[in-house]
C-alpha cells in the first residue's frame, strides 16, 4: 500500500505526535474558530474525500460508488506545527467538538524538533510533576498540652523581614550611638517572583500591580512583586506604588537607564533591589526575550531596538568574581538609593550556593539571598537547560539555613526560596514546608500565572510557548490582538483571591502547630516525610 | 500541665510551704517531679551571703570527684546541709547517695575579680561538673551561685519534700520557686525539671513552647556556654532573660517586648517604637509562641510573672506587704497567704509584666504599651 505522502526522516503521523486532536464530525459546525485561535497553527481546514459504496441484495441491483467531499479539521503533523495541547480550540468551540488528547505512548516528535540544527526552546516549566515539597507533612500537631489555635478567629502574625538584620547587641549599640542600621522591610512571606515587563503582557503586568496595590492598601497585606529583568514603566517608577515593587537588575541591565533617570523624581523608595545572578529554570544562562516579543513599548522601556532577540549574558559582564559581585554591586546599588533600600542577590540553586551565602554573610550591605530551585519557571529557555540543569530547592535552602545556624547568622540574612512552589496546586503547604526548613519567605511565579491569569501550562508538557509571543491566554504575549483577551482588572481580582486563599491556608497550617505570634521559620521539628533518605538529608523526622 | 508556685517574703519561709501549695493544686501535676529554687536564704546560710553554694545530686564516687576538683581549684567548704534519708525512698523516687547543698569559700586567687568575672567562672565550673557527670550520671549539678540553693527530684512534690525532710530549720529562704511537674514531651531527666538557673537568673514555666526549636538554635550561637542543655523547651526562657540583661543591657520591662513583641498600630503608636521595632526585628528568633506562663527571679531578688501573647495559661499574683506569692491557681495563694485582700489578686494578661520588688511592698504591673524606663 503506498503512503499518501512522501516519507522523509521527519515525516510524522498523528500517532507520532505528543498531542493529538480528537475532532467530532457530528458536532462540528465548521465555524473555524478553533483554526483561527490555535497559537501554533496545528490545525487547519481539512477537505476530505469519502467514497460511499452502494450495494443491494435485490435481483438486478447494480452496485455503484458515490464520491463525496466533506470538510472538517485536519491536524498538521510537521514538527514545527505540532499541537501544544493548550486546549484553546476546545475553549472556543461552541459545540465542544474538538479537544487535544495525549498520546498513549512516547511520542516521536521530540526527536525532530531540532529542524535546521536549532535546539528546541520553550517557556514554562520543567514538566516534572514529582514534588518533594508535596511529600512533606506537618506532624507536630498541638494536642491538649498546648492547644491548637483557631485559624479563623485568632490573630496571626505571618509577616517576614527582607533586609539585613544586625545582631541584637550591635543593633542596640547603633541605636544608642545613632549610627546607621541597614534598611529592613516587613513584608508578606509570599513574594511574586521576577517576571519582566516584556516576558509578561501589559495587561498581565498591570493586573498584578493593581492586585498588589489592592492587597497592600485595602487589605493591609504587605505583598511585594519583583519586576524581573526588564525595567519598569516610567509612571510606575515615579508613583507611590513603587514601594510595593522589588526592582530587579540582571546581567542585561535592561531598563536600568530608565530607572536611574527616574531616581531623582521618585516619590518613594522601591521595596528592594534584587540582583539576579541566576534563575532556577536555566541556571548559568542569562535571561532571554525573543525578538517577536520586543515591541515598540518594550523596546522603549528597555532602551533597545525593536524586533531583536534580547539574550542577557550568563553573568554580569562588569564583574569577574563573586567578591566583586557581592561587594561592589550590592554596595553601589545601595548607594544609589542612599542606603535606604535593601539590596540582595538572587541565584540559581546549585552546589555552590553556600559559597555565595558565605560571601554575603561577610558583607553588611547584603540584605538577603533568594535561591531559585530547578522547578522555577521562565519565559524562554533551551529545553536542555530547563530539563536537566539545576538543583532542587529543598535541600539547598536547608543547607543554607543550617550553614547560617552554624555561624549564628540565621536571623541576619533572610533566605527566600523559589522554584516549583505550588507546582501541583499546593502553594501554602509547599511554602510553609520551605519556611519551616529555613526560608524567611518564598517567591512564586508560575502559580501566579495559573491562578491569576488562567495560564494553561501544567507539569505535563502542555502549552509552554511563553517564548514565542503566542500565549493563548494573552499572559506572555505582546500582540495586542492576543493580549486583549486578558482583562487586567480580572487579573487583579484573581490575584487578591489567590492571596486570601494562601493566607487562610497558611493560618490553617500554623494554627494546629500552635504558632501565631511569628512566622515559624526553621521550625523543622514540625516537619516529617516518609522517605527515609530525604528525612536524613533534610534533618527532619522520618515517619511511615 | 505543670503547676507553679513562688513566694517572696520579708521573713524566711520553709520550702515545705511551697510544696504544700503545689499539693493543693495536685490535680494539675502528675507527681513526676519537683523542682525547688531557694534564694535570699535564711538560717545558717545568712552568714555566708557572698559564698557560692553548690546544689546537686551526687553518688559517692561523684562526690569524691567533686571534692578533688574543688580542692584543685582552691575552693574550701564553709557550710553544708546534710540530708539523712530513710532507707527506702518513696515510690517513683530513685535512691540517691548524696543530695548536696554546700557553701564554698572562694579561692584566694579570685580576690579582686569583678562580679561579672566571678559569675562567668562559677558558671564554667558548674558546666564542667555537669559535663563530668554526663557519662556515668554520678554528678548532677543544678546551681553554683552565692545565696542560691536548688533541689530537684523525681516523684510527688510533697512526698519528696517529706522524704528529704525539707521542713528542717536550717533550710529556709525569702524567695522560693517551686514547680510540680507534669511530664509531657521529654523523658524524665532532672535537668529538664524547672526552675532553671543561669548566672543569677531563674525562671520556671508551665505550658509548651511551640517555637522551641528556632529559639534554641538561635541561642546556641550567641556565644554563651551557659546557653546549653535544652532538655526542656522551657529552659530558653531563663537564657533569653539573661541575654536581654547581659547582652542588650535592658531591664525586665523589655522582656515581654522580646518574647511577645507588639504588633500593628499599637507598636506604631508606642513612644519607644524605634527601639521596639528594632528589638522585634533583631530578636525575631526569640519570639515565643506559648502557651506559657513564666515566673522568674532576677539577681536583685525582684520577681516577675509574664504570659505569652495568647494568654492560654493560668497565673495569678497576690499577697500583702511583706509577702507576695505567684501561683498557677488561686487555691495555691489561699494555701500560703490566706489573709490577703483577695480583691487585689491580679492575673496578668497578654500585655502585662507583674513585678514584685525586693522590698515586697506592692504588686507592680507593667504594660507593654507604656513607655520604657530610661536605659542605664
Amino acid at each position: 500500500m503506498a503512503a499518501n505522502r512522501e516519507i522523509t526522516p521527519s515525516t510524522l503521523s498523528v500517532k507520532d505526535l505528543y498531542w493529538q486532536i480528537d475532532w467530532s464530525k457530528e458536532k462540528c459546525t465548521l465555524c473555524g474558530r478553533c483554526t483561527s485561535v490555535c497559537p501554533v497553527n496545528a490545525i487547519e481546514l481539512g477537505v476530505f474525500r469519502k467514497r460511499d459504496i452502494k450495494v443491494g441484495l435485490s435481483k438486478g441491483f447494480v452496485p455503484s460508488n458515490n464520491y463525496e467531499t466533506f470538510y472538517g479539521i485536519r491536524q498538521r503533523t510537521a514538527p514545527a506545527y505540532a499541537c501544544i495541547g493548550c486546549g484553546m480550540c476546545n475553549m472556543v468551540c461552541p459545540n465542544n467538538a474538538i479537544i487535544s488528547m495525549r498520546n498513549d505512548e512516547g511520542d516521536k516528535q521530540r526527536f525532530h524538533i531540532d529542524q535546521g540544527g536549532q535546539p528546541p526552546r520553550r517557556g514554562g516549566r520543567r514538566n516534572d510533576s514529582g514534588s518533594l515539597l508535596d511529600q512533606i507533612k506537618f506532624v507536630r500537631i498541638s494536642m491538649l498540652t498546648d492547644p491548637a489555635l483557631d485559624a479563623g478567629r485568632h490573630e496571626f502574625q505571618v509577616n517576614t523581614l527582607l533586609g539585613r538584620v544586625l545582631p541584637p547587641e550591635e543593633n542596640m549599640k547603633m541605636l544608642r550611638e545613632e549610627g546607621w542600621t541597614p534598611p529592613v522591610r516587613e513584608i508578606y512571606p509570599l513574594v511574586i517572583g521576577g517576571m519582566s515587563f516584556g516576558a509578561l503582557s501589559p495587561p498581565m503586568w498591570e493586573g498584578l500591580q493593581m492586585g498588589v496595590a489592592y492587597l497592600n492598601e485595602q487589605l493591609g497585606m504587605p505583598v511585594r512583586m519583583c519586576t524581573g529583568e526588564g525595567g519598569c514603566p516610567p509612571r510606575l517608577l515615579r508613583s507611590r506604588f513603587i514601594k510595593y515593587v522589588i526592582l530587579q537588575i540582571a546581567s542585561g541591565y535592561f531598563g536600568w537607564d530608565e530607572i536611574i533617570h527616574a531616581i531623582p523624581e521618585m516619590k518613594e523608595d522601591p521595596c528592594a533591589i534584587e540582583i539576579k545572578y541566576g534563575q532556577g529554570a536555566k541556571p548559568g544562562d542569562g535571561g532571554l526575550l525573543m525578538w517577536n516579543k520586543v515591541t515598540k513599548l518594550i523596546s522603549a522601556i528597555r532602551g533597545v531596538p525593536r524586533g531583536v532577540n534580547l539574550p542577557s549574558p550568563p553573568t554580569h559582564q562588569t564583574q569577574y568574581s563573586i567578591e566583586e559581585s557581592v561587594a561592589k554591586m550590592i554596595q553601589s546599588m545601595s548607594m544609589a538609593w542612599g542606603f535606604r533600600v535593601p539590596v540582595y542577590p538572587k541565584i540559581s540553586a546549585s552546589s555552590t550556593s553556600l559559597a555565595v551565602l558565605n560571601n554575603l554573610t561577610r558583607n553588611r550591605y547584603a540584605a538577603g539571598l533568594a535561591i531559585d530551585g530547578e522547578d522555577g519557571g521562565t519565559g524562554a529557555a533551551y529545553n536542555v537547560s530547563m530539563d536537566h540543569m539545576g538543583h532542587p530547592i529543598a535541600s539547598n535552602i536547608r543547607d543554607c539555613y543550617n550553614n547560617l545556624l552554624t555561624i549564628g547568622k540565621e536571623n541576619e540574612i533572610p533566605l527566600f526560596a523559589g522554584g516549583g512552589i505550588g507546582k501541583n496546586g499546593n502553594l501554602a503547604a509547599n511554602a510553609a514546608a520551605l519556611i519551616m526548613l529555613g526560608a524567611s519567605g518564598v517567591q512564586t511565579g508560575k502559580y501566579v500565572m495559573q491562578a491569576a491569569a488562567g495560564c494553561v501550562g501544567s507539569e505535563t508538557q502542555r502549552c509552554n510557548i511563553c517564548n514565542i509571543g503566542q500565549c493563548p491566554k494573552g499572559i506572555t504575549s505582546q500582540d495586542p490582538r492576543i493580549f486583549r483577551r486578558l482583562d487586567a482588572e480580572k487579573v487583579a481580582e484573581r490575584l487578591v483571591d489567590m492571596y486570601l486563599r494562601f493566607d487562610t491556608e497558611l493560618k490553617k497550617i500554623m494554627a494546629p502547630l500552635g504558632r501565631s505570634t511569628s512566622l515559624p521559620i526553621g521550625m523543622s521539628d514540625a516537619l516529617a516525610i516518609s522517605d527515609f533518605n530525604a528525612a536524613e538529608r533534610l534533618k527532619i523526622r522520618y515517619v511511615v | 500541665m505543670c503547676r507553679l508556685f513562688a513566694v517572696t517574703s520579708k521573713t524566711p519561709l520553709s520550702p515545705m510551704l511551697a510544696l504544700e501549695a503545689l499539693d493543693v493544686m495536685r490535680e494539675g501535676h502528675d507527681g513526676s517531679g519537683v523542682g525547688l529554687f531557694l534564694k535570699d536564704l535564711g538560717g545558717p546560710f545568712e552568714d555566708f551571703k557572698g559564698a557560692p553554694i553548690m546544689s546537686g545530686i551526687f553518688s559517692e564516687g561523684g562526690l569524691k570527684k567533686l571534692d578533688a576538683l574543688m580542692m584543685d581549684k582552691g575552693f574550701m567548704t564553709k557550710h553544708k546541709v546534710t540530708f539523712k534519708l530513710d532507707k527506702n525512698p518513696p515510690e517513683g523516687t530513685p535512691k540517691r547517695d548524696i543530695y548536696l547543698i554546700r557553701a564554698y569559700e572562694y579561692p584566694e586567687s579570685w580576690d579582686g575579680l569583678s562580679d561579672e568575672e566571678r559569675g562567668k567562672r562559677l558558671r564554667d565550673i558548674r558546666l564542667e561538673i555537669r559535663k563530668m557527670g554526663e557519662e556515668k550520671g554520678d554528678m548532677i549539678v543544678f546551681s553554683f551561685w552565692p545565696d542560691v540553693a536548688m533541689i530537684k527530684e523525681i516523684g510527688d512534690p510533697l512526698t519528696v519534700g517529706r522524704y528529704l525532710k525539707l521542713a528542717r530549720e536550717e533550710l529556709s529562704a525569702r524567695i522560693i520557686m517551686a514547680q510540680g511537674r507534669q511530664n509531657t514531651n521529654y523523658a524524665i531527666n532532672l535537668y529538664a525539671c524547672h526552675p532553671f538557673f543561669l548566672e543569677g537568673f531563674a525562671t520556671m514555666t508551665n505550658g509548651e513552647n511551640t517555637a522551641f526549636v528556632p529559639i534554641m538554635e538561635y541561642l546556641k550561637t550567641r556565644g554563651n556556654p551557659g546557653y546549653m542543655g535544652f532538655q526542656s523547651d522551657s529552659e530558653v526562657f531563663v537564657q533569653i532573660l539573661h541575654y536581654m540583661y547581659k547582652k542588650l543591657g535592658l531591664g525586665i520591662e523589655a522582656y515581654k517586648h522580646i518574647i511577645t513583641p507588639l504588633e500593628g498600630d499599637v507598636l506604631e503608636n508606642h513612644p519607644d517604637k524605634t527601639l521596639l521595632k528594632n528589638l522585634k526585628q533583631t530578636c525575631r528568633r526569640l519570639i515565643i509562641d506559648g502557651p506559657n506562663c513564666v515566673i522568674g527571679c532576677l539577681p536583685n531578688n525582684s520577681m516577675f510573672m509574664v504570659q505569652d501573647r495568647k494568654k492560654l495559661r493560668p497565673g495569678v499574683v497576690g499577697g500583702k506587704p511583706g509577702i507576695y506569692a505567684f501561683s498557677s491557681e488561686i487555691c495555691g495563694l489561699d494555701a500560703v497567704v490566706p489573709d490577703r485582700d483577695k480583691t487585689k489578686d491580679f492575673q496578668p494578661m497578654h500585655l502585662d509584666t507583674v513585678i514584685i520588688d525586693p522590698d515586697r511592698q506592692e504588686v507592680k504591673v507593667w504594660r507593654q504599651t507604656e513607655k520604657l524606663p530610661l536605659q542605664p
